[in-house]
Order: structure tokens, then C-alpha cells, then sequence
């Protein structure tokens, strides 16, 4: 697989969140307002490529070597447990504006299953060190793309008259069906 | 505290239904829901690990410092999630191949998490293992029923579970000429059949 094959697969045709399910959680929480939307993506962006990247680190020359790969899970949660304190931290001092504007989003990026979820799925395909930078990275946009629209329609839908029962999370999940559609017709690009 | 051990159990089979009342834990309730067995598989990992980490948790809680809690608490998540894995690969692994990403991804559920951290750390340990149950079973209802919905219509069967030799489970419950309504079983067609039994629950929550 060329590198513009996993960048156009990870964003459009295997996008994380609408078919790949990963990261649903906030994808309804934080997409009512398009500005929770956009710091969410955000710091995901931020987050997952680092993670992503550290956790290939880990793997091939830690885990594997001594033989650990049945740790993955808990070595991998710790890293981007610590890796996301470390970023808040870093942030905070260095960069104060950035860190505004992301704000509460951060720490819920631990339990995020996306960033997670992508760690596994690289290693899992067996990846290289630049492959994985570019999946990660195809990831994340992805992550933010779909992110962002599905927060664009969701602020129309506040406008638009729901029946009762359909109102809110109900009515956002056929949105993101009928979103996860237009992305399902990405699949005959590669 | 006046609520006894069956309320706490029941609570998380129908008023507290984790994914259609609190909206939480939807990844897997989406990735995995294409057969009803997967859902069930899934479903019951999820009450193992539920089940031992509240217990874990509530034991444990006049001890954790409340500073450090959520990251023990994701320790002791993590480690159950790895028990699980281990257990599905040495015991069931076609369905461990079919669930995939998802069994290690047990340990972001919020599902999980949110019991620790709002349940089994104020609570004792015998009132933790009944909401764990509870919590689980009722997971567990819910990844079947959307199961059984996708798997019917997607593809005309209905699964329980497979053994190496044979299928226990009904094939073409709609006769031979009905044609499978495969946009169920893709992507999209998850979020729009979760969405709309979200509206049925709705419904009949409000008479």
C-alpha cells in the first residue's frame, strides 16, 4: 500500500468514527455546538498522532523483544493515559491560548476509544514507523472531518421540528447513519 | 440505604439500560451488532469485566487515594480486559477473531469506567457486584436485541451460537424468497436502527 492509498483510505473510506465505529462517545457529546465540535477534533488531532506514533515505538522495541505482547492493552491505556496528563501539562506552560481553547476536552481524550482504537488497529495491520505516522494522521483527520459536519447539521436539526419521541440523541443517530452513507460511497475509490 | 440488593440489580435492566438511557459505551454496541451472537459475546465480556472490576473497585475504596482514583481504577479496568482476552483466545476463539478490536477496547467503555467511579466507590461490595450484573445483563440485552433486529433483516438468520460442527440458531426465518435488506448489516445502517429503536424506547417510555 502506497502512502496516498492509507492517507485517502484512513480519512474518507475507512473513517474511524462512522465505519469503523471508533470514538462514538464524543462524537454525539461534543457535536451539538459547532465550537465544542471543533475543539474536540482539535485535540484529538493532537493526541492521536502522538499516541500513534509512542505506542508503534513501545511495541516494536520494548514489548515485542521481551516478549510482552499479551501486556498491549494495559501498556498501551497507560501511555495515553500519561501521554494526555503530559500534553495538558506541557500546554498549559507553553502555549496557554491553545490550551484555553481545548480546555475540558483533553482529559476526555483518555477514554476515548478512537485514539485507543487506532493504536490497535496499527499494529495490527503490521505497519511501518512511517505508515503508522500516516495512518494515525489519516485517522485523525478523519476523525475531525466527520466530526465537524456532523456538528454543522446538527445545528440546522435544533432548528428543524422533531417529533417527540425521535428528539435529541435519537434523531442525531439517523443523521449519522445518513452521514456514515455518504462516506459508505468512498468505498470504490480504492 | 434503603434500596436492596434486587432493585439494584433490576435498575440496569430496564430504568438505567446503559446504552439507550445514558448514551453510553455506543462503540461496540454499533461495531459488533451484525449477529446476534456477536452481541451476546460481546455483551457477557463486558459483564465479566464489569462485574470484577466493580468489585475490585468497592473493595478496594477506603484505600485509593481520591487523587489518583480514575487511573487506578483504569489499571484495574485494564487488567480484567486482558483476563477477558486471554480467556476468549484460549476458550472461544472464532468469535475472539469476530469481535476483534473490540474486546481490548472494553477498557474505554464508559460503561465501565462510569460504574467505577459513580457506583462501586461509594458503595459496598456486595451492592457493586448486583449493579455490575445488573449493568452487564442489561448491556447485554440491549447488543442482542439490535443484534437480532440487524441480523434478521440484513440477513434473513438468526444466530445464537456457533460451534465448530453446527449453527444453534434459525436460518431464513422469512422463507427462501424473502431478499436480505443488506444496507442492516453495513455501516449505516447501525446507526440508523440504534436511532430508531432510541425513538421506540422513547415511545414507550413516555406512556
Amino acid at each position: 500500500m502506497g502512502y496516498m492509498e492509507i492517507l485517502i483510505g484512513g480519512i474518507f473510506v475507512n473513517n474511524i468514527l462512522l465505519a469503523q465505529f471508533l470514538g462514538n462517545c464524543p462524537f454525539l457529546g461534543t457535536s451539538k455546538k459547532m465550537e465544542t465540535a471543533v475543539g474536540m477534533a482539535m485535540a484529538v488531532v493532537f493526541v492521536l498522532v502522538l499516541a500513534g506514533v509512542i505506542t508503534w515505538v513501545l511495541y516494536a522495541f520494548f514489548l515485542v523483544p521481551y516478549k510482552l505482547i499479551y501486556m498491549r492493552t494495559i501498556a498501551f491505556i497507560l501511555v495515553i493515559a500519561s501521554l494526555v496528563q503530559f500534553v495538558e501539562m506541557f500546554l498549559k506552560k507553553s502555549i496557554p491560548a491553545l490550551y484555553a481553547g481545548l480546555g475540558i476536552f483533553l482529559p476526555l481524550i483518555t477514554t476515548n476509544c478512537a485514539v485507543f482504537g487506532a493504536c490497535i488497529l496499527n499494529i495490527d495491520k503490521e505497519l511501518n514507523f512511517m505508515k503508522t505516522l500516516v495512518q494515525s494522521t489519516a485517522y485523525a483527520v478523519g476523525f475531525g472531518l466527520a466530526l465537524i459536519l456532523f456538528a454543522g447539521v446538527r445545528e440546522r436539526i435544533i432548528l428543524a421540528r422533531v417529533p417527540k419521541p425521535l428528539q435529541d440523541t435519537s434523531i442525531g443517530l439517523v443523521t449519522a447513519g445518513i452521514l456514515s452513507l455518504t462516506f459508505y460511497a468512498f468505498k470504490g475509490m480504492i | 440505604m434503603a434500596k436492596t440488593f434486587t432493585q439494584e440489580f433490576t435498575k440496569g435492566l430496564w430504568e438505567e439500560i446503559a446504552p439507550f438511557r445514558l448514551v453510553l459505551g455506543l462503540c461496540p454496541v454499533l461495531g459488533v451488532t451484525t449477529t446476534v451472537e456477536n452481541g451476546i459475546g460481546m455483551g457477557l465480556a463486558t459483564t465479566f469485566v464489569l462485574v470484577f472490576s466493580n468489585l475490585l473497585v468497592a473493595s478496594l475504596r477506603n484505600i485509593i487515594p481520591s487523587k489518583v482514583r480514575i487511573a487506578c481504577y483504569i489499571i484495574i479496568i485494564a487488567t480484567f480486559v486482558v483476563v477477558t482476552e486471554l480467556l476468549m483466545q484460549a476458550f472461544t476463539y472464532p468469535l475472539f477473531l469476530k469481535l476483534g478490536v473490540f474486546i481490548p477496547l472494553i477498557v474505554v467503555n464508559c460503561i465501565v469506567l462510569g460504574r467505577a467511579e459513580a457506583f462501586a466507590s461509594k458503595n459496598s461490595i456486595s451492592f457493586s457486584i448486583a449493579d455490575g450484573l445488573g449493568i452487564g445483563i442489561g448491556f447485554t440485552l440491549s447488543l442482542a436485541a439490535l443484534g437480532a433486529v440487524r441480523e434478521l433483516l440484513g440477513a434473513n438468520n438468526l444466530t445464537l451460537w456457533t460451534t465448530p460442527t453446527s449453527v444453534i440458531g434459525l436460518q431464513e426465518v422469512f422463507g427462501a424468497s424473502f431478499e436480505p435488506f443488506a444496507f442492516m448489516v453495513q455501516a449505516p445502517g447501525a446507526f440508523v436502527c440504534l436511532g430508531l429503536m432510541l425513538c421506540g424506547m422513547n415511545l414507550l417510555g413516555s406512556k
